[in-house]
């Protein structure tokens, strides 16, 4: 029983992780309608750029903000400079561009910080008075992290000018012109802010798995998983669907299929959901009007 | 609510198989095609070879895609199914002119089995969803229960046929030829799918699922066949690479198979027949360029080929032959 | 009274197709004008051409003495400009306070936007009742009457309105136009109305013109263009 609170609270340590990154996505996805296949190597980049800064002599924190801000203004970048330009264009010409995107991160990732793993740091210290037997330090501190991110950004949306305005340009951006909203601005807005949660999602992540270009793949499809099952223009759905998809791939990574397949179930998940309730738990049912 | 807006069609109105797509043209292309046999030098031939294979592959991503507005970034996974299919039935003595197209009933099975229940999903799902597929592909190759047909991680290695009945030809010419006849076989099959009333039924579930759906076409068989067709193509077009490549394993057929093929598709033209062949030989030759001008980040200079395509060409060489050649029609009249 | 809004020799067109063929309007400070027409005639564009929405324009658009026909349309409406557009374009997820206070987003003084909502309630008693509703749900006439309100949030000068009587009952239509003839005389916000139904716009407004085809035919007095044989004819149906 005791390895299976264990089993339940790594998989919410994980999860939390996932909510992050599906948070990221559902956040662009209702802004654009279109899901940032890159969203993951972008992580994974700014991660880099994290590790780079600490290892030049940065203390942790300090670094973290860094990263953190230029995440959201590179994203918020490009945006304006790839994105934006294609809103006019067919479905299938801006995945092209979303895949370019993941191939060019992935792959300068590899080109400028070398294939090798990397240790990097938690600033969770190993001795610190929140973990214990069933959980590490880390692994208390991502769930605490994720659920900030989670309390802040529903705090920003709900009850901020800003975030209401965000909210009206995704929807509507017609209606919103009209009121004087720049929609374009609240665009970047929503890609920076994206980009800087996809950021620190790669900081909680690399301690536990190690930096390397590939890092986020997996993490990826796991938080593609959360946010539908969640109901991808849902953002609670996709906190709540990501600590979910973490504690599934990890129990039934344990006690089922083992670790080999735990993709596959994500695989599955994700087909399963999209068959039986595409809009996802909470999502919105949307009438298609002729 | 947007209309054909999945993808940018490279034709507009009618949208036969293209005027070029003739049977004297194919004839005409085959033969220069095949002298290449005579000339050629083994690694030249296999790389040949290994274009018209993926030609095969990008004619099926592009039924899907171009003429049914349903995006695959999973097609690398049935090319893979295709391969080891080949692998599997050659490894049991099965003669390789029936497990290729055994191969590709096999993927298209597993291409019916996967689009079916992913009917419902829409574009980007459905890009999600197929994404998927091509990540957990090759961990799914590894499994451990899996091995003692899929070789594990060691992958199978396959015997290159030697030409039949004595005839003078290296087993790489032969191969390269017989591909070659392969190729001609599903263009034209492809040609013919596309101008039949399937293919209309097709186009117009892309164009407005909804307004066809009303006119009496099942929108969920069409799908669903579209979907099991084109795996078919990529299938066959996977069991042949492995039989010129002779050998498959897990890492030949990650997910940046799948989104090169995706690539072959945008830079050939959505939409379009040849435009295969132009997408095919871009996917072979171009990562081969990319490293040249950087070794370590050659999937970098691709990617950014491919976002400065989607800008400058969005309708793929074919649309840009296309445009090229209606506007000479128009100065003749 | 100076003049509000003076538009010479508007043109305007969707991408290569030209909709409007010069048309003059203009609009007094504290008037009410009505643009009458049928379908097709070109009013929306019209609205959507003086707010630089979705057409190409060109020609001249003098608003409060400053040409504004090459501005964006945001910068339109942050000079005072409110457009309720053609099917209303209500947030529909949202609630109805919800869309009210995106009418205002760029005010920052609180206690007068407190004030604004109230009156809002005031005249839309029907809002207030719902407003913690989500906007998709209310019937038609209350998402005009959001419409409308979201744009006085903002507090324009100048309120277009097009289409208000669009698929809405006939009772609803009189009851929406009693609280714009309220609105009228208390906000002293003048307006330009566009609409098919040229009895109650008739009965509303200053003076109308008649747009047919991207031209406008004839204009004066309401006074007048009610009693006008042709206009009697093709819009009250006499």
């Amino acid at each position: 029983m005791e390895t299976l609170i264990q089993q339940v609270a790594v998989g919410l340590a994980s999860g939390g992780i996932y909510a992050c990154l599906a948070l990221a996505l559902v956040m662009i996805y209702q802004a654009t309608h279109h899901v940032n296949f890159a969203q993951g190597e972008m992580a994974m980049f700014s991660t880099f750029v994290a590790w780079t800064l600490i290892q030049a002599g940065l203390g942790y924190w300090a670094a973290f903000f860094i990263t953190v801000i230029g995440s959201f203004i590179a994203s918020a970048a490009i945006e304006f400079a790839i994105i934006r330009p294609l809103h006019k264009a067919p479905e299938l010409s801006v995945v092209a561009v979303f895949i370019g995107l993941l191939v060019i991160f992935h792959s300068v990732a590899g080109w400028v910080f070398g294939t090798e793993l990397r240790e990097f740091p938690s600033p969770f210290s190993k001795d610190a008075w929140f973990g214990g037997s069933l959980m590490s330090p880390h692994q208390v501190g991502t769930i605490f992290v994720a659920l900030c991110i989670v309390a802040a950004l529903f705090a920003f949306f709900r009850h901020t000018t800003l975030g209401l305005t965000m909210r009206a340009a995704a929807q509507n951006p017609g209606s919103s012109r009209l009121l004087g909203i720049r929609v374009g601005r609240m665009l970047m807005l929503g890609w920076g802010l994206a980009g800087a949660i996809g950021a620190v999602a790669g900081m909680m992540v690399a301690p536990v798995v190690f930096l390397d270009p590939g890092m986020m793949t997996g993490v990826l499809i796991y938080a593609f998983a959360g946010a539908l099952i969640g109901g991808i223009d849902n953002p609670v759905g996709a906190i709540v669907g990501g600590f979910l998809v973490g504690v599934l791939e990890n129990l039934l990574g344990t006690y089922v299929v083992g670790t080999d397949l735990k993709l596959t179930v994500a695989l599955v998940l994700i087909v399963g959901v999209l068959i039986v309730r595409p809009a996802g738990l909470l999502g919105r049912r949307t009438v298609q009007r002729v | 609510m947007q209309l054909s807006s999945v993808t940018p069609s490279a034709g507009h109105g009618v949208e036969r198989a293209s005027t070029f797509m003739t049977l004297r043209n194919i004839l005409i292309l085959v033969v220069i095609a095949a002298s290449l046999a005579f000339f050629a030098k083994g690694y030249v031939l296999f790389q040949a070879t290994m274009v018209l294979a993926y030609a095969i592959a990008l004619v099926g991503l592009n039924l899907l895609t171009g003429y049914n507005g349903q995006i695959s970034l999973g097609h690398g996974a049935f090319f893979a199914i295709g391969a080891y299919s080949l692998a599997i039935l050659m490894n049991w003595d099965v003669p390789y002119w029936l497990a290729i197209p055994a191969a590709g009933a096999i993927s298209m099975v597993a291409g019916y089995a996967f689009g079916r229940p992913a009917l419902k999903l829409q574009g980007l799902y459905l890009a999600l969803a197929t994404f998927t597929l091509s990540v957990v592909l090759p961990q799914l190759l590894k499994y451990k229960l899996f091995q003692p047909w899929t070789g594990g991680v060691g992958g199978i290695v396959i015997i290159k046929p030697d030409a039949p009945f004595g005839i003078p030809l290296t087993s790489d010419q032969f191969c390269y030829l017989f591909t070659l006849l392969v190729t001609a076989v599903m263009f034209v099959i492809a040609r013919n799918l596309i101008d039949s009333g399937t293919g209309r039924a097709m186009r117009a579930i892309r164009d407005h699922q909804m307004a066809a759906t009303s006119m009496g076409i099942n929108h969920q068989h069409y799908k669903s066949m579209t979907f099991g067709v084109s795996a078919a193509f990529a299938g066959v077009g996977g069991s042949l690479s492995a039989l010129a490549v002779q050998f498959v394993s897990p890492d030949s057929f990650t997910m940046f198979l799948s989104i090169s093929l995706l690539v072959g598709v945008v830079v050939g033209g959505v939409g379009t027949l040849w435009g295969a062949l132009f997408g095919a030989v871009f996917i072979m030759f171009v990562p081969e360029l990319a490293e040249k001008v950087s070794k370590d980040a050659a999937w970098a200079v691709y990617g950014l080929v491919l976002i400065l395509l989607v800008f400058a060409m969005p309708k793929g060489v074919m649309g840009l032959i296309n445009r090229l050649h209606s506007k000479s029609v128009a100065r003749n009249v | 009274m100076t003049r509000l809004l003076e538009v010479r020799n508007l043109h305007a067109s969707y991408g290569a197709t030209e909709v409007l063929h010069g048309i003059d309007l203009d609009v007094e400070e504290g008037q009410v004008v009505t643009l009458l027409g049928a379908n097709g005639a070109g009013k929306t564009t019209t609205l959507r051409a003086l707010c630089h929405f979705q057409v190409k324009n060109a020609g001249s658009i003098t608003y409060r003495g400053e040409r504004i026909e090459g501005k964006s349309t945001e910068d339109i409406a942050a000079m005072g400009i409110g457009h309720v557009p053609d099917g209303r374009g209500t947030f529909q997820s949202m609630s109805v306070e919800e869309n009210l206070r995106l009418g205002c987003h760029a005010r920052k003084d609180r206690i007068a936007v407190a004030t604004d909502l109230d009156r809002m309630y005031d005249y839309f008693p029907r809002l207030k009742e719902r407003r913690a509703q989500q906007a998709g749900t209310l019937s038609g006439g209350e998402q005009q009457m959001l419409a409308i309100a979201r744009a006085l949030m903002g507090n324009p000068t100048l309120l277009l309105l097009d289409e208000p009587s669009f698929g809405l009952a006939p009772l609803v239509v009189k009851d929406i136009f009693a609280i714009m003839r309220r609105i009228r005389e208390e906000q002293k916000v003048s307006i330009l109305l566009v609409e098919q139904n040229a009895r109650i716009a008739l009965q509303l407004a200053d003076t109308a013109y008649l747009l047919e085809t991207g031209r406008i035919v004839k204009h004066g007095p309401s006074e007048a263009m009610r009693n006008d044989d042709a206009v009697r004819r093709a819009y009250l149906g006499e």
